[in-house]
């Protein structure tokens, strides 16, 4: 057995976490910039950080992650990190020359209180920031909420960008949160069709899924220019896909510049994308296009031809909050039974909006922000489950359990496929599906016995 | 291709590529680094030429980790049967969970906690009021679960800003408990300059709680430990492997596939064999002049280096039985290994790779490439210092800076009752006579050609340049840097922790190796990466029809 020690009886921690289910602030950050066109990210703390963010998420995207970072040594960690941050700043313009610095503290920097608004305002001052190029930054501690909140600040400091030019620009800025490039890959296919102009924020397509092609860019094509960041004031309105993700930025655009928002969940599954098409086809007055009531007909038809491998199959789900509520949802919509749900990211809200969601599904249901995937465990081992949903660590759950599994989330360090096919949207829902129907059935021809073995399922 | 690969090279001589790297760069930044690089002349300088060890330029994007992954990643990482709790906020943990490919065999019951991740998660109030309690609860809580035989603790950046006294809180907790062993590490990420620092903070507690606490004499002839092999890959599998089949018994390996017993008992052995200098050096330094145990320089990394090394482990018992039996191993294991290579190096002849990993490990796998009659072009540390570099001869002569002086150096003397030389004067003298070479290592320079550049410390940008000038056949060095030189078209293998792969070690992982260099450096993806119309734009002729 993998996990051998973890036992069934559970028993209270009050300070010990074991197996996370979640990680620190800056990683979010970290990603976000990195969905700014020619941004590189800057961690303002001791390198260990950085190079653990980079390598994190490198290898979860297969894909090089540039950021630099200050390279705290104890010097600087007691006389503060300034000087370590404005010979950065220099060599990072002179060296790599991007139009972007995205600037996020670490545990180190922000224990010590080095003022970032005020490091950047010297910079400037100081002639260290070229002409065209910008610096941001946002305050990341990972002593509070998780790499999701590190992943806002870092978003509002995107906001930040603004500059309303007093003329609309007849967009909608749409900030899809932590989903994946192919996602917002996805999104932006959707709002074409649709005929909706959008500026998505951030936007990592084509960023962190790139090509082979014996060429290495360091900034590569894709990602949210600055000139549409600043449009951002300029915009109809926001829709905010998430609100652990993606609510701050826009209610940071909506109490700056006026720019309206709605906060919805993440378009995973039917009836989320059912909700984000609809306030697209509002906000733009536009009658939504045959070939998406195609896609989401599609998406309906092939939960009605296998419903009978889905209903009441339980299920064991970890990851992120905006991505579990609309998991929950999805799977509830289809008759399945998400009984035991765990996000490491605290938040009593998030587990109100579970419960509410699985209020009728007929019976208990196990939830906890600020969890762990040891309890996780435990409450698979107190009561079974038929599939588990959740990043690469589920694995060791999974083998000694025995139990179908599906990876989604963050991060998937073994498997390919999160870069380039979406889970948003009703085609991301059919993926998901046939992905879930997968490990179902594969199950299922695994274990029938020979005389139950079918040909036809 | 290979025609050009040569142009490429008589084009740039290693003075030109060094001024190309150091170009772009501010004039503070260039003063710098160009002390960093160098143009080997391998002579056996008394003062080191190249500087090392010394601090990373803030913007410059490093491939450099800090102290804490040095300590409880790379060191104490592979130990399973401790169970390692990290006090500090969740990211370092968590990212240090699982991300090394350490393997181990605890059988199917033993005690295993390499799979779990453990932390403190502090939180804002305990940055603020101290985080004390919340550890000592952590640790109260790991040991009413676990039950294990040792609990340790890992401090990260904030924990030393806000001065938890993390030492005391664990020895009271081992008083408490007394049936475990809790001890713990302020290996914060901001001291030192890389890894190097948190290689040495380990080295002193493990030394200082772990090593001479169990006196048991263990059976077993020819005893030694081998100190600095991670067991990455299932490495120390092979070379565990090739032990037993010689008759050599392995009392501890510092930190592959380890228990807590093993370190222990370590101090049993009677030679320490030393695989990655760097990281472990320091174990082995004082164990000699606490216990009497002489150590040398070993490397299974390389089939030649694996036969010489087991004879150096042989010649240094010197009995025969051994001498033979070593002998008859290697004779035994050779055949397949050269094999392997009359198959594969006719492919690999001639083409040329850069390493930059490590303290130890480019020279070890340096070993490896000249066994397949590839070229190492360049190569250099990660964290190395300069005698790992130049050799121990330049030890007096290293100037300790600031950073370095922060890392405690433990006092140590014989210890009254179990210090035993392990040979005598006279037999260590003769052994000398004869070439053999304790406390002994040339270092990378010695080993590399002429004129090859030695870099330490490379950075992204100039392992981009470098690739781009002097276009290797491969680039070795870590996960952060695959990618970015696999779109150049340049094959990347992982040398810290393998991609994939493995074992590389002894006789059996050298041919893995040559297989898996074959497999990249030969991989028909390297062909698919432009399409036939980018090959050829023109539209010279009209489309033929069948
Ligand atoms: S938790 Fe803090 S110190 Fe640890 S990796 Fe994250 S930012 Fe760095
Ligand atoms: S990669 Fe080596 S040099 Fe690096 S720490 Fe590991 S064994 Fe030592």
């Amino acid at each position: 057995m993998l996990l051998r020690h973890t036992p069934k009886e559970i028993t209270e921690r009050t300070a010990l976490t074991i197996n996370p289910a979640k990680t620190c602030q800056p990683i979010g950050a970290m990603y976000a910039a990195l969905g700014i066109h020619g941004c590189l990210p800057h961690s303002h703390g001791s390198q260990g950080c950085c190079a653990y963010h980079r390598s994190a998420l490198t290898r979860h995207y297969k894909e090089p992650i540039s950021a630099s970072t200050s390279s705290f040594t104890e010097g600087a960690s007691v006389f503060g990190g300034q000087a370590n941050m404005l010979q950065a700043i220099n060599n990072i313009f002179t060296v790599y020359n991007p139009e972007v610095i995205a600037i996020h503290t670490t545990c180190l920097s922000e224990t010590i209180g080095d003022d970032l608004p005020q490091i950047k305002k010297k910079a400037v001052a100081e002639g260290k920031v070229p002409e065209g190029r910008y610096l941001i930054s946002a305050s990341t501690p990972s002593y509070a909420g998780s790499h999701v909140t590190g992943f806002s600040n870092m978003v509002k400091a995107m906001a930040g960008m603004a500059e309303p030019t007093g003329k609309k620009n007849g967009k909608v800025n749409i900030i899809p949160g932590w989903v994946e490039p192919a996602d917002m890959e996805e999104i932006k296919r959707i709002t074409k069709m649709i005929g909706v102009k959008t500026i998505l924020f951030p936007d990592t397509s084509g960023v962190l899924n790139g090509p082979l092609s014996g060429e290495y860019k360091m900034f590569p094509e894709g990602g949210t220019t600055v000139a549409e960041l600043q449009s951002t004031g300029d915009s109809k309105g926001t829709l905010a896909l998430g609100e652990w993700c993606s609510a701050d930025a826009a209610r940071e655009l909506d109490k700056k510049h006026k720019v309206p928002c709605s906060v919805l969940d993440m378009p995973f599954g039917l009836k989320a994308t059912d909700r984000f098409i609809d306030a697209l086809r509002t906000i733009a007055g536009v009658s939504i296009p045959e070939e998406i009531a195609h896609e989401r007909g599609q998406l309906v038809d092939m939960i009605s031809d296998m419903h009978q491998y889905l209903y009441g199959k339980k299920v064991a789900l970890v990851g992120d909050p905006d991505q579990l509520i609309a998991m929950t949802e999805f799977l509830v919509s289809m008759d399945m039974k998400p009984i035991h749900i765990v996000t490491g990211t605290p938040g009593k809200k998030f587990e109100k909006r579970i419960k509410e969601l699985t209020k009728d599904m007929g019976c208990e249901v196990n939830v906890k922000a600020a969890g762990d995937m040891f309890l996780l465990h435990q409450w698979i081992k107190n009561e079974p489950v038929d599939l588990i949903i959740g990043n690469t660590y589920c694995k060791y759950i999974a083998r000694d359990e025995d139990i179908p599994y599906v990876r989604w989330g963050f991060p998937i360090l073994d498997r390919q496929g999160h870069q380039y096919f979406p889970t948003v949207g009703y085609k991301g829902g059919i993926r998901l599906l046939e992905k879930i129907l997968g490990v179902l059935l594969d199950r299922k021809d695994r274990d029938d016995a020979e005389s139950k073995f079918e040909l036809v399922l | 291709m290979a025609t050009a690969t040569k142009k490429k090279l008589v084009q740039w001589g290693p003075a030109e590529v060094k001024s190309a790297l150091l170009e772009k760069y501010p004039p503070k930044v260039a003063r710098k680094r160009a002390k960093q690089i160098m143009i080997n002349e391998a002579q056996q300088n008394e003062t080191p030429e190249l500087t090392a060890n010394v601090r990373t330029i803030p913007g410059i994007i490093t491939m450099r980790g800090c102290t804490y992954a040095g300590c409880k990643g790379v060191i104490m990482g592979p130990t399973r049967d401790i169970v390692n709790l990290v006090h500090g906020p969740i990211g370092c943990s968590f990212y240090a969970w699982l991300t090394r490919r350490n393997q181990t065999d605890a059988g199917p019951d033993g005690e295993n906690y390499m799979n779990y991740c453990f932390s403190t998660d502090m939180q804002e109030q305990d940055i603020i009021f101290g985080g004390e309690k919340k550890l000592a609860q952590a640790i109260q809580e790991a040991y009413d679960l676990f039950h294990p035989k040792s609990i340790a603790v890992f401090a990260t950046c904030p924990v030393g800003l806000i001065g938890d006294d993390i030492h005391t809180v664990s020895k009271n907790m081992k008083e408490k408990f007394g049936d475990c062993n809790v001890y713990a590490f302020s290996c914060e990420g901001y001291k030192g300059v890389s890894q190097s620092a948190g290689h040495h903070i380990a080295n002193n507690q493990v030394f200082r709680h772990l090593v001479g606490q169990n006196d048991e004499v263990k059976p077993g002839k020819y005893k030694i430990n081998l100190l600095g092999e991670y067991n990455i890959g299932g490495d120390g599998f092979e070379i565990d492997r090739i032990f037993k089949k010689c008759g050599i018994t392995c009392i501890s390996t510092f930190s592959g596939n380890s228990t807590y017993d093993q370190f222990a008992s370590s101090h049993t052995a009677d030679l320490n064999a030393v695989m990655c200098h760097r990281s472990i050096n320091y174990v082995a330094d004082m164990m000699e002049t606490k216990y009497g145990i002489p150590w040398v320089k070993v490397n299974f990394i390389g089939a030649k280096a694996t036969a010489k090394s087991l004879r150096k482990i042989a010649g240094y018992f010197g009995e025969k039985a051994l001498i033979d039996r070593v002998e008859a191993v290697i004779a035994e294991e050779m055949p397949e290994v050269e094999a392997a290579l009359a198959e594969i190096t006719p492919r690999t002849e001639g083409k040329t790779a850069m390493m930059f990993v490590g303290g130890s490990r480019a020279h070890h796998y340096k070993e490896l490439f000249d066994e397949l009659k590839m070229k190492t072009i360049s190569a250099g540390y990660e964290f190395g210092h300069q005698d790992d570099y130049e050799g121990r001869q330049v030890l007096p002569n290293i100037q300790v800076d600031a950073d370095s002086r922060n890392i405690e150096e433990i006092e140590v003397s014989a210890d009254e009752t179990r210090f035993k030389p392990r040979k005598s004067d006279k037999e260590m003298k003769a052994l000398e006579k004869a070439g053999y070479r304790f406390k002994h290592y040339d270092g990378l320079a010695a080993d590399m050609d002429k004129g090859t550049l030695i870099i330490d410390d490379l950075n992204q940008y100039e392992a981009e340049k470098l690739v781009e000038l002097m276009k290797p056949d491969i680039f070795c060095a870590g996960v952060k840097e695959k990618y970015s030189i696999q779109k150049l078209g340049v094959p990347m293998k992982q040398l810290h922790s393998y991609d994939s792969g493995g074992p590389y070690a002894g006789f059996q992982g050298a041919v893995n190796f040559y297989k898996e260099i074959d497999r990249m450096v030969n991989s028909k993806v390297w062909g698919f990466m432009k399409a036939p119309w980018q090959k050829n734009p023109q539209l010279s002729a009209s489309y033929n029809w069948e």
